[in-house]
């Protein structure tokens, strides 16, 4: 018991360090202007509220010490009440700290509005103990779903994260609601700002049944599936397709422009994305310049279609530039590729960093302004048309741009299968193991990074079009970053992957206006925080999980030492005499 | 080489390819700095002004290179993040200065006063590199090679954005030292305090630091780590706080560099580090990854290089505001060095 809570204290610690920085960078201010329940929850209260939750639930967890003990639930209650009070006992701290001593002038976010955002709005001192008691019962209640019965569990789980996406989604799901014709609906779940009370609590209950629902008969359902005969199973599946096709081609009907412009632009990042994904995920060449062939594909496009290029202007139609423009990028990709990709992975990163910063200093540049127009870019990029109608609303761009998504999906997974991916994933596992048994790593090499290359002139291109003008300031080392973040957070080598990705670190921030500031630190957390704890990303690729955790027993840890002792334990060899 | 079947020598495209481009570039700059010495654009004491500052400011990436050489050597990591590691401590001192500033300490007693602010920067950028260490990298020593690669990316990004949040997104300007303003000759050069300050005290620092790591039990044990981990723990090494070492002193030199930068250019922002933290990186490499002396030769000859190669070379074909370009220079060396010559002027042999 004295161990749980000795460590208890500790997780309360690290949590209340994470509120602090959290407080401290001015997210829980900002985020405080946006309620989740109208008058009630803000998001910025979320934070403290969801550490504190989180430093319950991990205290009452199991121990490894080297065997796992599992805690008594009385003991597992114990510490997450431990760990929620130490959570709030550091932040009280630090509200008394900035009350006390004046260090706005340093700490701008470090303001009295802070102080009362995390006192809930009381005074100093009722504040302060309900900040620290709060924590302690939201640590109570993490350690508390820790004890459930495992359906339960699940059941109050679905229930709150439904609900929190529910309010954090208003825009969204007020948007589709109302196009969809069901306002009541949407005027009974929410009020001007965040949710109303008894739609959220009436969410909450429905989605916890269905959540608890589910979790008891998920077996049953995926039993009754197998025992399907062959037939029956394809129908089946011929309805999800359906299902899936039907969501994919119908949010313009209902998405209105606004969201329109969101799904446009996942859509470019999951093309990114998936460009990238061949480059880093299948053959395991980590290109941080990605964005210089995104440039190149946008100013290509530009360049070609635009009337208002300053040096040469065609000025022809969208559908043949697209394919000039994937087989310019694709030379590029070569060109660039033949010299740098004999060198060693981590300079292979820095070498492609510098070949993107190179291309945008270049494009920004006095010297190339003549020819692509410099600081002002190229504007008036005509609009794609299908049958003489103009493509330029984010509703129809949204078309070509699903159909870029879809064949490039398709490619990157029959590439993955075929022949060719086999060698890179010989490649990436061992490249003197893959030279060895003939595969010419250099060819495979080339082909990755031009074939990346293409998707991401692709990419730039409908960018160029979306956006009907294309600036050099905007195609930065962040677009970069931004691929690498979500082919990360989804899994390397994923297609899924890729999607979750893309929706989560683009989608989130374009619906959550609120977060635009953050959206780099956020990036870098979700960077840090996915090597250490989950390499493989959250819907992992098979072979790539076996690669990031040999030797290890069933996965879910991160790169801990006991595991790689294990591993250089499993090379000793065998006593031959036995 | 395997024994050939052929008798006739292949020659690899990629060889071709790689000579023609070498002699591409080298064609490219001799022709430029013919026309810009025949076009006679610039006096000598222009060049004598390109030649001061480019010293200096390779003063600097020499100090921060050290940091990611040190740190190679030992982990075989690019601490992508060691960039950030120099904004840190520059960025936090501009608060004691512009307080020392206000309470008149600058003016009365400015040696005392930059010593402060030299202090402060020097221990904020190692408590930040050592957290680092500490936080991120130390459980990911056996992982693959590109795991420690993005979360010392990811750790840059998170250490930007922090201090953009708790400082603010605005540039902030150091107060002028008086004792640090005007110009003095030698031999007939003309030369800014400022820039000669920067130069003797990179000397200073590197000379300190050569000697505690040829001189001190701690040094040598660096050495040893370097050599070899395993071997090193054998002797009776602690592993764990030669590389905490390490990281602290990296981060020492960098606070120092930020403070020196500000002397040349006296502003900073959460943003100062990127630029500076990819060129001493480039310093490094250009030098021999892994060798100190490599990297303050790498940084002087980057920052030269920076301050000469766009009026030499390019100004030459009529490129306009051939400055805008000198990063593509920096860029461009790093390149060359990696694809000609990976192990740089002094390199050792790679033990991968």
């Amino acid at each position: 018991m004295i161990p749980f809570v000795r460590r208890a204290v500790l997780i309360g610690l690290v949590a209340g360090l994470v509120v602090a920085h959290l407080s401290l960078v001015g997210l829980v201010v900002k985020l405080d202007d946006r309620d989740l329940i109208t008058r009630l929850i803000s998001l910025g209260v979320m934070i403290p509220i969801i550490t504190a939750f989180a430093a319950g639930y991990i205290a009452a967890g199991p121990r490894r010490d080297p065997e796992t003990i599992e805690p008594s639930a009385a003991t597992a209650v114990l510490s997450g009440a431990v760990g929620g009070l130490f959570t709030g006992l550091l932040v009280a701290a630090m509200t008394w700290l900035i009350d006390t001593v004046n260090v706005h002038g340093v700490l701008v976010n470090a303001s009295p509005k802070l102080v009362t955002t995390l006192h809930l709005g009381l005074d100093p001192l009722p504040g302060s103990l309900a900040l620290v008691f709060g924590a302690a019962g939201l640590g109570v209640l993490g350690a508390a779903i820790r004890v459930l019965p495992a359906a339960i569990r699940r059941g109050v789980l679905t229930g709150l994260v439904a609900v929190s996406g529910l309010a954090l989604m208003q825009t969204f799901v007020g948007q589709i609601l109302t196009g969809l014709g069901l306002k009541a609906v949407n005027t009974f779940l929410y009020a001007r700002d965040g949710m109303n009370i008894a739609g959220a609590i009436v969410a909450v209950v429905a989605f916890a049944i269905a959540g608890w629902a589910w979790a008891d008969r998920r077996d049953d359902v995926r039993q009754r599936f197998r025992s399907l005969g062959t037939a029956q199973k394809t129908s089946v599946r011929l309805v999800w397709l359906a299902i899936a096709v039907a969501i994919l081609l119908t949010p313009p009907l209902y998405a209105g422009s606004f969201l329109s412009q969101a799904l446009d632009l996942i859509g470019i990042y999951i093309l990114l994305g998936l460009g990238l994904n061949i480059v880093v995920g299948f053959a395991g060449l980590l290109d941080l310049g990605y964005v210089a062939f995104y440039a190149v594909g946008a100013y290509a496009t530009a360049v070609l279609t635009s009337p208002a290029s300053p040096f040469f202007a065609p000025h022809i139609n969208f559908w043949i530039a697209v394919p000039l423009v994937m087989a310019i990028t694709a030379l590029i990709g070569l060109t660039i590729g033949a010299p740098v990709l004999r060198l060693r992975g981590d300079y292979l990163a820095i070498v492609t960093l510098g070949f993107g910063e190179i291309a945008r200093i270049i494009f920004l540049s006095d010297w190339m302004t003549p020819y692509v127009g410099g600081a002002q870019g190229i504007l008036q990029i005509p609009p794609p048309q299908i049958f003489g109608i103009d493509l330029r609303q984010p509703e129809r761009l949204y078309y070509p741009i699903l159909a870029a998504c879809v064949i490039a999906a398709i490619a990157a997974i029959s590439l993955a299968r075929s022949r060719v991916g086999r060698a890179w994933t010989a490649m990436r596992e061992d490249e003197s193991v893959a030279e060895a048994s003939g595969v010419n790593t250099t060819k495979y090499k080339l082909l990755a990074f031009s074939l990346g290359a293409t998707f991401g002139g692709l990419a730039g291109a409908l960018y160029a079009v979306r956006i009907g003008s294309v600036f050099p300031q905007d195609l930065n080392i962040i677009v970069s970053i931004n691929a690498l973040a979500l082919i990360i957070l989804g899994g390397i080598g994923s297609i899924p992957g890729v999607v979750v990705g893309a929706i989560v670190l683009v989608g989130l921030p374009e619906v959550l206006r609120e977060f635009s500031e953050y959206r780099l630190l956020i990036y870098g957390i979700v960077l840090v925080a996915m090597m250490l704890l989950r390499p493989e990303g959250l819907l992992p690729n098979r072979s790539r999980r076996a690669e990031l955790h040999k030797g290890e027993g069933e996965g879910e840890e991160g790169w801990d030492e006991a595991v790689w002792e294990r591993e250089a334990g499993a090379e000793t060899p065998e006593p031959l005499i036995t | 080489m395997g024994p050939s079947v052929r008798s006739r020598p292949r020659i690899k495209f990629s060889t071709v390819l790689l000579t023609l481009l070498a002699l591409a570039v080298g064609a490219i700059v001799i022709i430029g700095a013919g026309l810009t010495i025949t076009k006679g654009r610039y006096s000598l004491d222009v060049w004598e002004g390109f030649i001061i500052s480019g010293l200096a400011l390779g003063a600097v990436y020499a100090l921060i290179a050290i940091g990611y050489t040190l740190v190679y050597g030992i982990l075989f990591m690019i601490n992508f993040a060691h960039g950030e590691v120099f904004m840190a401590g520059a960025f936090t001192a501009v608060f004691a200065a512009q307080a020392l500033a206000d309470e008149g300490l600058v003016a009365s007693n400015p040696v005392l006063a930059f010593s402060i602010v030299l202090v402060i920067s020097m221990v904020t950028s190692m408590i930040v590199a050592v957290l680092l260490e500490r936080l991120a990298y130390r459980r990911l020593r056996n992982a693959p090679r590109l795991v420690p690669l993005i979360t010392a990316i990811g750790a840059s990004l998170v250490l930007q954005y922090t201090f953009r949040g708790l400082y603010g997104a605005g540039v902030k300007a150091y107060p002028t030292f008086p004792i640090f303003a005007g110009t003095f000759d030698i031999l007939g050069v003309k030369i800014a305090v400022a820039r000669a300050v920067v130069m003797v005290a990179s000397v200073v620092l590197m000379l300190a630091l050569y000697l505690f790591v040829e001189r001190t039990r701690t040094g040598r044990a660096m050495r040893a780590v370097s050599e070899s981990k395993d071997v090193a723990a054998m002797m009776g090494i602690d592993v764990d706080r030669v590389i905490v070492f390490t990281f602290a002193i990296g981060g020492l030199l960098a606070g120092a560099a930020g403070i020196l930068y500000t002397l040349i250019f006296n502003q900073v922002s959460y943003s100062m580090g990127f630029f500076p933290g990819i060129k001493a990186f480039t310093a490094a490499v250009l030098g021999g990854i892994g060798n100190i002396v490599g990297a303050m030769l790498g940084g002087l000859a980057l920052g030269l290089l920076e301050a000469v190669a766009p009026y030499l070379v390019l100004d030459g074909y009529g490129i306009p505001s051939a400055n805008q370009l000198k990063d593509v220079i920096a860029f461009s060396v790093l390149v060359l060095v990696l694809i000609y010559r990976p192990t740089g002027f002094l390199g050792r042999k790679e033990n991968t």
